[in-house]
């Protein structure tokens, strides 16, 4: 690399002149060819060798230099008659509107010229836009042009019209012989539209004066009107546009190269014709068309212009194609690069790795390298890893060194591999092979919050998947179904710094977006943690120690030795999850499974939902979601808010692993077996369906007859709309009702332990009760009644005129003809309840699909307008001017990680703290919304719409390739 | 008979501040007036209130997080939205 030789103080935009692209150029292009037979660049061609070379065997006519060192030179085409450029139609037209048809001076009296130049001399001085001014200036002349005369010159004025995006149209008055304006019947003038060519337009260009063009918002000194049409035509260097030979030896011009073809081709006919004295209408014929080759040159997405195809038929790339949108260079080269020593893979679970810890493959962790200093310390460890050399695993691939000043990188070989063992120094950088407990970065894209990039311990593992725990999966919002994902490795002890400190895992556990655990169990753990801590679930104490090997508790740091020691008894689900929870924990919830009684009879609550830990201790109630779920987990929230990250971390690894012993230990299974019920209780249902279905019977005849009541505010049909929908949305609930009376998860009888713990036979229940997966509601579509289907919010209208199927009659408004279905996902749908169900599923599925794409719209939209603001050490928010956006932080200075559930302070946790057991007077337990609000109602809106689509089984995987 | 909008339940208190105010608040701050937020002197609310180009307004308004929070706002002319 080349040392800093000149510093930017400034950068000026303008245009470049005629001279400039003249004078810049090294080669005037004629020759409309690229290589002659022998594959040699054609002198003055587009390939002309002066213009730069690719190919390193060949040298630069230009700067003598080889190809790869030479960055090129431009040349240049001189135009036959001059064109405008694209860029640039809607300023000629405004500044064409501003000035005068005659003398082109701008249409404002002397005086006000002189006002705005000093207005904008000012703004200029004091490093501001001159915007708003060139905007009014801009407005007064367009009212002038087509009401008054020149000030300057007096000459009546001709407005100026566009057609998108270069015809630039004079609007002529007419006038008959005796020079008469002519005009309409009701007096407004006789107009005739006149093309004006690009000499014409660049003539009028020419006559603005400096001084004038000044006030347009045109800075004379770099940037002259008339040179937005052009008559030379700056040929960019090869470099630019490469050509490339293919497999068979032949050789594919780049797209610039093609459209520059075209435009000599163009040019050198126009040129032949004009010198032959050919008809007007064949030269301007060519000369629209070098117009129209010059614009696709510069944008070929130009509206209104018809899009230069390649033979294929596809169309070209060029210039403002280049720059352009996501795949532009700035989005995708600039703003986005592509970056050495990561790796990609699919992703796939291990519940037996840590929460902080990535499984690598073997494969992976041979390429991606860590530079290491070699020491004192690790010298031997690294002369090891050369002697593994590349392919074995914990080895090395390159050994950098410096001698006299001078970094040399030596790769390590079968051959050599001796040799640089012998002559490795301290000071020398070992790149050796990713190995276990080395920090990396994981990423899965989209990348919508900061916990998808989170710094994972690096285990190497075989198999070429990467692994992670099932905790993350919320945070990177990943599955298993063909996710990829992506790892970096630091390069550079301060990065591994920061990443340790500010982006480990532990330290994302809760959620800057509401205050609780983003990162917790799911699924199995939370089945399997209820099954275990159940109220009468026992094992036998051999067990019970087999359980608590299995899940690390042995010479556990934060588990007590004394919780260890034989009972000589069985011991309880709550007893060994006991052993998790710190000693001196305190707290008392509802569980997931809380039915919300009227009355709570907290410890004695006969579903076991009423959660009670004492000193350390679970006395009451069962582990559910509520407990250490993602999104909800309240006993994980206190102990990351209490404890910190890593006693977090180290009890999210242990339970999440006792959940798991204890869902072996009882055994988890589901089929539809579980969503069965007796026939009594169809019958119910169905009796109850036909009641509500003659009920809204009942409503149509009332509306027919003219005698519904309409509500305030609406119309007869709509108020017998909404009672029709709530009629049959109530008989859905009632039927789901009825099913859930059936929808145990067991026998309920207390009365034998034994029994009561056996009694666990409907797994499905257990999960949707427990928040592991799925809702009654699901259960109940599946058991008892699907419901409504809603198309656009509504009963299902679309379809045949005045009905929805052919089945009905025509005006039909009964449950059946607007898509109620009364069958059950498992008795089955009828054809048209079938057909209806489809028509709401697959709206769903288009909102899914709408409301990715604009809500990643407007992430990036937020994020482009907030990404420079920073907090600043007063609390204040600000800008990158130092100016202030917001004077506290969010307006009460509250770190949302830190807030209980979006709340400042939690009043229940401060007075359990002070007042101890006679807090529990004051505790507001069933208004108590820690952690809840946010966290939940997320969650279930997240379910809610995978309710809608799930349906349809068709996961939509938004891979962004 | 015009309505007045500083009694709209969606407006918030705004009060113009005497040059005491204005060196009593800002005394202990690194910034100056000139990087406070801007309101336009043609704001619905400046002109309600007769504000001129470089007084400052104390606007007190209710907060979701704070309940009750104050800003300050610099009135500038037009073309000073920067």
């Amino acid at each position: 690399m080349k040392g800093i030789i000149k510093k930017i103080d400034r950068i000026n935009f303008g245009l470049m002149s005629p001279e400039q692209i003249r004078e810049m150029s090294v080669v005037k292009i004629e020759r409309p060819d690229t290589y002659d037979e022998d594959g040699y660049p054609i002198e003055s061609g587009l390939m002309d060798s002066r213009l730069g070379v690719i190919d390193p065997s060949l040298k630069c006519r230009t700067c003598g230099e080889k190809g790869g060192e030479c960055q090129g030179h431009f040349g240049m085409i001189e135009l036959a008659r001059p064109v405008i450029h694209v860029g640039f139609g809607d300023d000629i037209h405004k500044i064409l509107r501003s000035t005068c048809t005659e003398c082109g001076r701008v249409l404002l009296d002397d005086d006000e010229i002189e006002e705005f130049t000093e207005k904008m001399e000012e703004l200029q001085e004091a490093g501001e836009s001159v915007e708003d001014l060139v905007k009014d200036v801009y407005k007064i002349c367009k009212d002038k042009k087509t009401k008054e005369v020149c000030p300057h010159c007096g000459a009546e004025q001709e407005d100026i019209k566009i057609v998108k995006p270069i015809d630039i149209i004079e609007v002529r008055k007419q006038y008959d012989e005796n020079g008469e304006l002519m005009t309409e019947e009701d007096g407004t003038p006789l107009t005739e539209d006149y093309d004006l060519t690009a000499s014409e337009v660049r003539e009028k260009l020419q006559r603005i004066p400096d001084e004038d063009a000044y006030v347009l918002g045109v800075n004379p000194e770099v940037a002259r009107p008339e040179w937005m049409v052009l008559t030379v035509l700056p040929v960019p260097p090869v470099t630019v546009r490469p050509s490339i030979t293919l497999d068979t030896g032949e050789r594919s011009e780049d797209d610039l190269t093609h459209k520059l073809v075209d435009i000599l081709r163009i040019n050198q006919r126009l040129i032949e014709n004009m010198d032959a004295g050919a008809p007007q209408l064949i030269v301007e014929d060519l000369w629209k068309l070098l117009q129209y080759h010059v614009t696709t040159y510069f944008d070929n997405e130009a509206s209104g212009v018809p899009p230069a195809r390649h033979r294929s038929g596809r169309p070209l790339k060029t210039l403002a194609q280049r720059l352009k949108g996501k795949e532009g260079r700035f989005r995708s080269n600039l703003s986005g690069k592509r970056v050495n020593f990561s790796a990609r893979t699919v992703i796939s679970p291990d519940p037996n790795i840590s929460i902080n810890e990535v499984g690598v493959p073997e494969m992976i962790a041979k390429e991606v390298t860590v530079p290491t200093y070699v020491n004192e310390w690790n010298i031997e460890e690294l002369k090891e890893a050369i002697l593994n050399g590349p392919n074995v695993h914990p080895g090395a691939n390159y050994v950098k060194k410096t001698i006299n000043g001078k970094e040399m990188k030596v790769r390590v070989l079968d051959d050599n591999r001796e040799l640089v063992v012998e002559n490795l120094e301290y000071g020398d950088v070992v790149m050796r092979h990713l190995k276990d407990g080395d920090i990396v970065l994981f990423n899965r894209q989209p990348s919508l919050h900061r916990m998808s990039m989170m710094a994972h311990e690096v285990r190497v593992l075989p198999y070429k998947t990467f692994r992670l725990n099932l905790c993350v999966c919320p945070p990177y919002n990943a599955d298993f179904d063909g996710d990829e994902m992506n790892m970096h490795v630091f390069q550079t002890d301060e990065s591994r710094a920061e990443a340790k400190s500010l982006m480990r895992v532990q330290e994302h556990i809760l959620s800057p977006r509401f205050g609780g655990p983003i990162i917790g169990a799911i699924h199995d753990h939370i089945s399997g943690a209820y099954l275990l801590t159940r109220d009468g679930f026992t094992v036998r104490e051999d067990d019970a120690f087999q359980m608590i090997r299995k899940s690390h508790l042995l010479n556990n740091e934060y588990v007590d030795k004394k919780h260890l020691k034989r009972k000589n008894r069985d011991w309880t689900g709550k007893e060994l999850f006991s052993l998790l929870l710190p000693d001196d924990l305190n707290m008392n919830y509802k569980a997931e499974i809380c039915r919300k009684c009227e009355t709570c009879l907290k410890e004695d609550c006969q579903y076991d939902a009423f959660v009670v830990i004492k000193d350390g201790q679970l006395t009451h109630g069962a582990i559910d979601e509520a407990a250490y779920g993602s999104f909800s987990g309240k006993i994980l929230d206190t102990i990351v808010k209490e404890y910190g990250p890593s006693r977090a971390k180290e009890f999210l690894d242990r339970s999440t692993d006792l959940a798991i012993c204890g869902i072996m230990k009882t055994g988890i299974t589901t089929g539809t077996n579980d969503e069965e019920i007796p026939e009594e209780a169809i019958e119910v249902i169905d009796a109850h369906l036909d009641k509500a279905e003659q009920e809204v019977d009942k409503l149509i005849a009332t509306y027919e007859e003219g005698l519904l009541q309409p509500l305030p505010g609406r119309s007869a049909e709509e108020t017998l709309e909404m009672r029709i929908v709530q009629v049959l949305g109530e008989a859905r609930d009632t039927a789901g009702e009825i099913a859930e009376g059936y929808l145990t998860m067991g026998k309920q009888s207390q009365d034998d332990s034994y029994d009561y713990v056996m009694a666990v036979e409907n797994h499905s229940v257990v999960m949707a009760r427990t928040g592991a997966r799925a809702s009654m509601l699901n259960l109940t579509q599946i058991t008892a009644c699907v419901g409504q289907q809603a198309v656009r919010g509504g009963r299902i209208e679309r379809g045949y005129i005045n009905r929805t199927l052919p089945h009905f009659k025509k005006g039909e408004l009964g449950a059946k003809a607007k898509g109620f279905v009364h069958s059950s996902y498992k008795s089955g749908l009828d054809p048209i309840e079938f057909f209806f169900h489809a028509m709401g599923g697959r709206e769903g599925l288009v909102d899914t699909a709408v409301r990715t794409s604009r809500s990643g719209y407007m992430q990036r939209r937020l994020v482009s307008a907030l990404e420079d603001l920073k907090l600043t050490a007063d609390g204040s928010i600000r800008n990158t001017a130092d100016t202030i956006i917001q004077f506290r932080y969010g307006e009460d200075g509250t770190d949302p990680t830190r807030s209980v559930g979006g709340k400042v302070i939690d009043m229940d946790d401060l007075f359990t703290e002070v007042l101890g057991d006679d807090a529990d007077a004051l505790l507001r337990l069933d208004s108590r919304d820690v952690g809840e609000d946010y966290g939940s109602r997320e969650k279930d809106e997240m379910e809610y719409f995978e309710e809608e689509n799930s349906d349809y089984e068709s996961e939509t995987e938004y891979e962004s390739e | 008979m015009a309505f007045n909008i500083l009694n709209h339940s969606a407006v918030p208190k705004h009060e113009i501040l005497s040059d005491d105010e204005i060196e009593e608040i800002f005394a202990d701050v690194d910034y100056d007036i000139s990087q406070l937020p801007k309101i336009k002197v043609n704001d619905p609310v400046s002109k309600a209130i007769g504000a001129e180009e470089g007084q400052v307004l104390k606007i007190t308004r209710k907060s979701e997080t704070a309940g009750i929070f104050v800003t300050y706002r610099l009135v500038s002319g037009e073309n000073n939205q920067k």
